[in-house]
């Protein structure tokens, strides 16, 4: 097979995954020789129609799996044509499209073919003759097969600034009704491995008694969910995502909208993305790791365990709770600033300094391009007190009006 | 002479459009000078000539003045903007600093200040925009490959961005070509040269169609959101990116394809789907995974046999799902003593061993103070599952209630049976309830010796976790003493058995 077909195959079987960061690793450069370099920032190189930005090359090893995930487009008993690359094929794609400057680097994976080691130990050797035998400096994200063995993850982190290894689905039930080859336990049992070697790596490097403290994985470890495949509830992936941050100190959870695939399993038939869903859980994970709320706070904003579709989760949470509200900016604390509705962290922040030399008015929020209509309603300045916080009225003023927002409204678009 | 030329000022001309150190000395000397923003004008050498009559600025003076850093920093980025505006907007700043307002730069809601900030923002931008989208063509020369790109940035960035080219692709030659200026770098050294055209970059490359179909091919159809895309890729950057000729084709077919994803909706699952050809798990994943074993007399299989039940119950309480793995004890069977500590914490359950977080650390300590080596003792938790409440990035420890106890309680009796040492110590109040059924107070009972369910002998004494919360150092060096005197006292005993 050529291997532009093989690029063909073999991109279009990893679009799946969300992730395509290229931040937080270690600074990097090519001025005493190698290529490439890191500088703690990520560079989206282009972005798709699909508005997802293309920052690592992201490439199957191979599409064969023995794996039966229902979701996954690559699943045994798909009938998706494969490929598989050589290790090579990668490696001089990578460094090609890199020495074009179209990428920062490169996310590998592959479905498992053999066994879990054989896999792990294909995808680990892209990476070694990569950074060994090429002197690559970019970025390298790998998938971690949870089964394969410890000294192979050792060698994938000491190469990789990433590696992952995705929850797929957040409950128990759902993986083992979708993907029963994988192992809810297994899988954790993994990514607390990985917690352990990179923490031990970053103390290491702070203690840093060696010359060359011993790398693991400088950017940590992420994962993903896939959304709407399996019947999980909002708060049910929340709370998922809640144990994963703490407890194995993910990077990054992505969710993952089930997306139609073009070979559908019986399981799960083609239905439209829900979009709307993922976006509202992106907001919430935000909420939960840079403003201080609680899972159950922003639950509290939805209904039965799910989030409200149409407003965002910060404004849902303000409008059930109104008590709380209206926050004088100027004097409030920065913990309850960061509450209201369309105030972000870097607006607080400034809102903060401002406000030590200067009495906060309407037209200051206006000049810092915060949306008034958003805003106003819950805070008091100098020259406004709200009205109408407790009128019922107030929800349907904040709903988006513009016709993009509109369109974005949750009504799911039925496909055709 | 025009009426205009008559208003009273200076005129400053800079020799180059981004040249922060010529308008740095330059505003010095006006500042010294007295000279307010009204009456300075600003040219570049070569663009537009200034309103003003020509007149020497003045010589920077000799002493300079401070200015807070965050107003350099973002001035020296904000002068690469394309703005004509940017040097006088730059110097009413610097007035205003000089001049009663050196606290400026914290007004964040000053026009002036959020000017500057829109400014420095949009350079970032543009830079930003320029690591992503140059794409480098490859020729081939005689003397190797060269690598050759155009760019339009849109503002004065190309000197300052060419570093980041340098530290990227040092053992590459390549040049950035612009409108404005070139940037060439032969390996060694970097070269600056007047702006060129598209015409004089390679029309294409070798490597294009494998990038063009990558493109396609990452992209999902059933996600369509344009918008999102333009966002930040605006269209004037698509005409130097060889992979947004795909753009238009994509977009238009998205629908079909979706739709026929749709109709023909559930395929039939392959007949000849992948096998394993020879799929086998590695001898760890075997090692752990569950065997069943009859309970047997034998107290190491006895010890096998609890911890497979443990890792496959069914009606485990539902704070077990979300922990990582039971956590055993561990330590010889027939050890002299056995610590039984409240449950796992973040570390245990991460590591799958008791007593390795802090706690665990303190007792390690206590213990070799006492003379006990550890590797001689029996450690285990009396619940054996991590009980935790995520708050942002950590998990605190929730105590066990009353059920959990009970629960694991018939686990514990079967795993201190097994193991059968001369003395139990009971760390804390959850390990004294779970080994004797009776909720007793621990700071009584400490020191003295109750008799376990089963009948062993239970020497209780504190959690070393109570030590670390204890409030101020002295309090805790007084605790950590009686502690380890409890500990021999235990040692004690058990020798006097």
């Amino acid at each position: 097979m050529e291997l532009l077909r093989k690029l063909e195959i073999l991109a279009d079987a990893a679009k799946y995954d969300a992730s395509c960061a290229s931040s937080g690793t270690t600074k990097r450069n090519s001025l005493k020789g190698g290529l490439g370099s890191t500088e703690g920032s990520g560079i989206c190189h282009a972005y798709a129609p699909d508005g997802r930005c293309i920052s690592l090359l992201k490439l199957l090893l191979t599409n064969a799996c023995v794996f039966d995930c229902a979701y996954c487009i690559n699943r045994a008993s798909s009938n998706t044509p494969r490929a598989r690359f050589t290790v090579e094929e990668v490696v001089q794609l990578t460094l090609g499209f890199y020495r074009r400057n179209t990428i920062e680097g490169l996310f590998l994976s592959s479905g498992i073919i053999r066994s879990p080691d054989y896999t792990m130990e294909q995808v680990v050797r892209v990476a070694r003759v990569l950074r060994l035998e090429h002197g690559f400096r970019g970025y390298i994200h790998l998938k971690t097969i949870p089964d394969a063995a410890p000294e192979l993850l050792a060698e994938a982190g000491l190469y990789a600034d990433r590696l992952s290894i995705n929850m797929e689905l957040p409950t128990v039930a759902g993986l083992e009704s979708l993907a029963p080859e994988k192992d809810f336990r297994r899988i954790r049992h993994a990514m607390a491995g990985l917690r352990t070697r990179i923490e031990g790596a970053q103390e290491e490097a702070k203690t840093a008694r060696r010359a060359a403290p011993k790398r693991f994985a400088p950017a940590g470890q992420s994962t993903q969910m896939i959304v709407g495949a399996d019947g999980a509830d909002d708060g049910a992936i929340l709370g998922t995502a809640t144990d994963l941050y703490a407890g194995y100190r993910m990077r990054r959870v992505y969710y993952s909208a089930y997306s139609p695939i073009p070979d559908a399993s019986r399981l799960l038939p083609p239905a439209a993305p829900p979009l709307v869903r993922e976006h509202r859980l992106y907001q919430a994970d935000w909420l939960l790791r840079f403003y201080g709320f609680s899972r159950e706070e922003i639950l509290a904003g939805g209904q039965g365990g799910m989030l409200d579709l149409e407003l965002d989760p910060k404004t849902a949470w303000a409008l059930q709770s109104r008590q709380d509200f209206p926050v004088d900016l100027n004097t409030a604390p920065r913990e309850m600033l960061l509450r209201v509705p369309g105030l972000g962290a870097k607006t607080v922040d400034r809102l903060i300094a401002a406000r030590r030399h200067t009495r906060l008015r309407a037209a200051d929020l206006a000049r810092l391009r915060v949306s008034l209509a958003k805003v106003l309603p819950f805070v008091v300045l100098a020259d406004h007190v709200p009205r109408g916080l407790e009128g019922a009225g107030l929800r349907s003023r904040l709903l988006p009006a513009t016709a993009f927002a509109a369109a974005a409204r949750p009504v799911q678009m039925a496909l055709f | 002479m025009p009426a205009l030329a008559l208003r009273q000022g200076v005129a400053v001309t800079l020799p180059g459009p981004a040249d922060f150190t010529a308008w740095r000395q330059a505003a010095r000397g006006l500042v010294a000078a007295e000279i307010p923003p009204e009456q300075a004008e600003w040219v570049v050498a070569g663009e537009l000539p200034g309103l003003l009559a020509e007149a020497p600025a003045p010589p920077p003076s000799a002493a300079p003045f401070s200015v807070p850093r965050a107003f350099l920093d973002q001035a020296e980025i904000a002068i690469r903007h394309s703005d004509r505006e940017r040097f006088a907007l730059l110097y009413g700043l610097l007035w205003r600093l000089t001049h009663g307002e050196r606290h400026l730069m914290q007004a964040a809601t000053d026009p002036a200040v959020i000017r500057l900030s829109a400014l420095v923002k949009a350079v970032r931008r543009d830079a930003h925009k320029m690591h992503a989208f140059v794409r480098f063509r490859e020729v081939q020369a005689e003397d190797g490959p060269r690598h050759i790109a155009w760019f339009e940035p849109d503002h004065h960035i190309e000197e300052a961005e060419a570093d980041f080219f340098v530290r990227r692709f040092a053992s590459l030659r390549w040049s950035i070509v612009t409108p404005r200026r070139s940037v060439a770098w032969d390996g060694q050294a970097l070269d600056f040269g007047p702006g060129g055209r598209r015409a004089d970059v390679p029309p294409d490359d070798a490597m294009e169609p494998l990038w063009r179909a990558y493109y396609a091919s990452i992209f999902n159809p059933a996600r369509l959101k344009p918008g999102a895309m333009r966002a930040e890729m605006p269209r004037k950057y698509w005409r130097s990116l060889p992979e947004a000729a795909e753009i238009p084709r994509l977009m238009a077919e998205a629908p079909r394809r979706v739709a026929e994803m749709v109709e023909r909706a559930a395929a039939a699952p392959n007949p000849r789907p992948q096998k394993p050809r020879h799929l086998s798990m590695p001898p760890h994943v075997l090692r752990d995974m569950p065997t069943p074993i009859d309970a047997p007399a034998d107290p190491a299989m006895a010890l096998a046999a609890l911890r497979e039940e443990l890792l496959s119950r069914p009606d485990l309480p539902a704070f077990a799902a979300r922990a990582t793995q039971p956590v055993f004890g561990e330590g010889p069977v027939g050890a002299a003593l056995m610590f039984v500590g409240e449950q796992p914490g973040d570390e245990e359950d991460i590591a799958g061993r008791p007593f390795v977080g802090p706690a665990g650390r303190l007792l390690d300590r206590a213990l070799a103070q006492a003379g006990v080596e550890r590797r001689d003792a029996y450690l285990t938790n009396a619940v054996k599952h991590f009980k935790f409440t995520p708050t942002g990035k950590r998990r605190i420890h929730q105590s066990p209630d009353a059920g959990d106890i009970t629960y694991y309680r018939p686990f514990l009796a079967r795993e201190v049976a097994a193991v059968a040492p001369r003395l139990v110590v009971s760390l804390g109040a959850s390990a004294l309830t779970a080994l004797t059924g009776k909720k007793l107070p621990v700071l009584k009972t400490r020191g003295q010796v109750v008799t376990a369910l089963g009948g062993q002998p239970v020497f209780a004494t504190v959690h070393p976790s109570y030590l670390l919360r204890l409030p101020d150092a002295e309090a805790q060096a007084a605790g950590f003493a009686d502690f380890v005197a409890d500990l021999r006292a235990a040692q004690a005993h058990t020798q006097g058995l």
